[in-house]
């Protein structure tokens, strides 16, 4: 059975994956550091640019669209309130993580995947250097890391790009709406959006190694599996929103 | 003659199709064996099992005296280090120079000083000719060169039994000859294993000590060079005369054939 042999493969990977990351540094075989800050820098640094200037529009639209509903109750000031919650609590994660499904996903699913192609993956494995240890925990550690770290990012510009809209087209003060936009945020809003990045993080790191790992043959399985990590990922992170916040909603 | 690696009534299946149908050989140690056959013989297959890579159906296989196929992959580790492999294609890893390449199964499996894993590096990249060429990166050298530097990375960890599969597959015969030659000074200076697939006739008689013969699967010949060419079995006299398949169809299977029924 097909399916059959997807669940077992993913699980696999899934299971190896927590065994080299989180198990076997304590038993003597540590991550390899130098590796995962060149994967932080790949995933990370490399993305601050798309993700700033898509954070920095979303915020502006977000506070036109507030004013729009908002105007004809002259509530305006309320622009604020709503443009804060909606970014910390789920903006600023999922777009984060949907830029690095984009880019970081797809990347690890085709670098692994042509590995496998040229049979790298097989000389590692030879060499008796775990595939998986050796590959993918070093961009679980940049990731869940990083996808964090953009999502503060992704928060500071999204508010940014919503006051400035609201201090020039829409004339509030701009004290008031920093006022209004500290009252409004609770420190538990930005930690549960903290909290969902990092679990995007794990959860495209995972998608793309196991797209990856399945590549058999060449160049045009590559491509297939990068697509599909790629859908796979975006889907995935948004199942897990849905959980994460049906969860928060009724726990916090 | 002591054997270095031994295998007993094994099966596999790619898919529901059998590859190997319950071969049983022998491999000498110190000698270098040549693993002989047509394409799609199996004997690729044949090859990624005594690495490990795959796991049989059914049967054996023993590497001085310890069987791999009922090995844990801790274990099955530990045997790997005694192993070398040259790939098809060299599997030098992208995105790592040469020397990194070569370095790195030290790096993995000692910890010797950094110091002293260069001056290993630099002495591996000599002994296969590439002096000088540790800080490439594999996009910038030649299929040979690649090779060449597969073959360091093979040796890094002074193997007893090192693997090559199709060594001399897309090479000029001029480049080809040299890495036989290689293949050579390895067996006479360092006294290894050494296991080569290969089609290549030129490298056969240049090369095997030892001509382990597969076809459809199974083992028709094991023996030395001298009593490979003094076989009258017809599967053997074809491979060496060079002589093509004769595909006689009467007229009405081919017109069945060619109509898809």
């Amino acid at each position: 059975m097909q399916i059959q042999k997807d669940i077992n493969d993913a699980s696999r990977v899934i299971n190896d994956i927590f065994y080299w990351a989180f198990i076997s540094p304590f038993k003597g075989r540590p991550i390899r550091i130098r590796a995962s800050i060149s994967e932080m820098v790949k995933a990370g640094y490399n993305s601050v640019p798309i993700v700033s200037v898509i954070s920095l529009f979303i915020g502006i639209i977000l506070a036109l669209q507030a004013a729009y509903q908002l105007k004809r109750f002259g509530a305006l000031v309320y622009v604020a309130d709503l443009v804060g919650v909606s970014i910390t609590r789920e903006l600023g994660p999922i777009i984060t993580a949907i830029i690095v499904s984009g880019r970081s996903g797809s990347a690890f699913a085709a670098e692994i995947g042509s590995m496998k192609a040229a049979e790298e993956v097989d000389a590692l494995i030879t060499m008796g250097i775990n595939p998986v240890r050796f590959l993918v925990v070093p961009k679980l550690i940049a990731l869940m890391v990083m996808v964090p770290a953009l999502t503060v990012l992704s928060d500071f510009l999204g508010l940014f790009g919503g006051f400035l809209l609201s201090v020039t087209l829409l004339e509030l003060h701009p004290v008031n709406y920093f006022q209004q936009t500290i009252n409004a945020l609770l420190v538990k809003d930005i930690l549960t959006g903290l909290i969902k990045a990092w679990a995007f993080g794990i959860v495209i790191t995972i998608v793309g190694a196991y797209h990856g790992f399945k590549v058999e043959g060449g160049a045009e399985e590559v491509g297939r599996h990068t697509t599909s990590s790629v859908v796979a990922s975006i889907f995935l992170v948004i199942v897990f929103d849905l959980f994460f916040t049906a969860l928060f909603y009724f726990f916090t | 003659m002591e054997n270095a690696i031994e295998v007993v009534g094994l099966v596999t299946h790619y898919g529901d199709r059998e590859i190997l149908k319950n071969i049983s050989l022998s491999i000498p140690k110190g000698k270098t064996t040549v693993i002989l056959g047509g394409s799609g013989c199996g004997k690729s297959t044949l090859l990624r099992h005594l690495i490990g890579l795959l796991k049989p159906t059914r049967g054996s296989i023993l590497i001085n005296g310890r069987d791999i196929t009922v090995m844990k992959e801790s274990e099955l580790n530990e045997v790997r280090k005694k192993f070398g492999m040259l790939f098809q294609g060299a599997a030098l890893l992208n995105s790592l120079s040469i020397a990194d390449n070569v370095a790195l199964p030290v790096k993995e499996h000692t910890r010797l000083e950094d110091s002293t894993i260069q001056i290993m590096v630099r002495m591996k990249l000599d002994l296969v000719g590439l002096s000088g060429f540790g800080g490439f990166f594999p996009s910038q050298l030649s299929g040979g060169m690649k090779k060449r530097a597969g073959i360091a990375r093979a040796m890094a960890l002074d193997p007893e039994i090192i693997f090559f599969d199709e060594p001399s597959a897309g090479l000029d015969p001029v480049t080809a000859a040299g890495l036989d030659e290689l293949i050579l000074k390895l067996r006479d200076v360092f006294k290894m294993t050494i296991v080569v697939v290969t089609h290549e006739l030129m490298s056969i008689f240049m090369i095997a000590d030892y001509v382990i013969m597969l076809d459809a699967g199974s083992v028709i010949f094991s023996g030395t060079l001298e009593e490979l060419k003094a076989s009258g079995h017809p599967r053997i006299k074809m491979f060496l005369d060079r002589q093509a398949e004769n595909e006689n169809y009467n007229p009405e299977d081919y017109l069945k054939i060619i109509a898809g029924e």
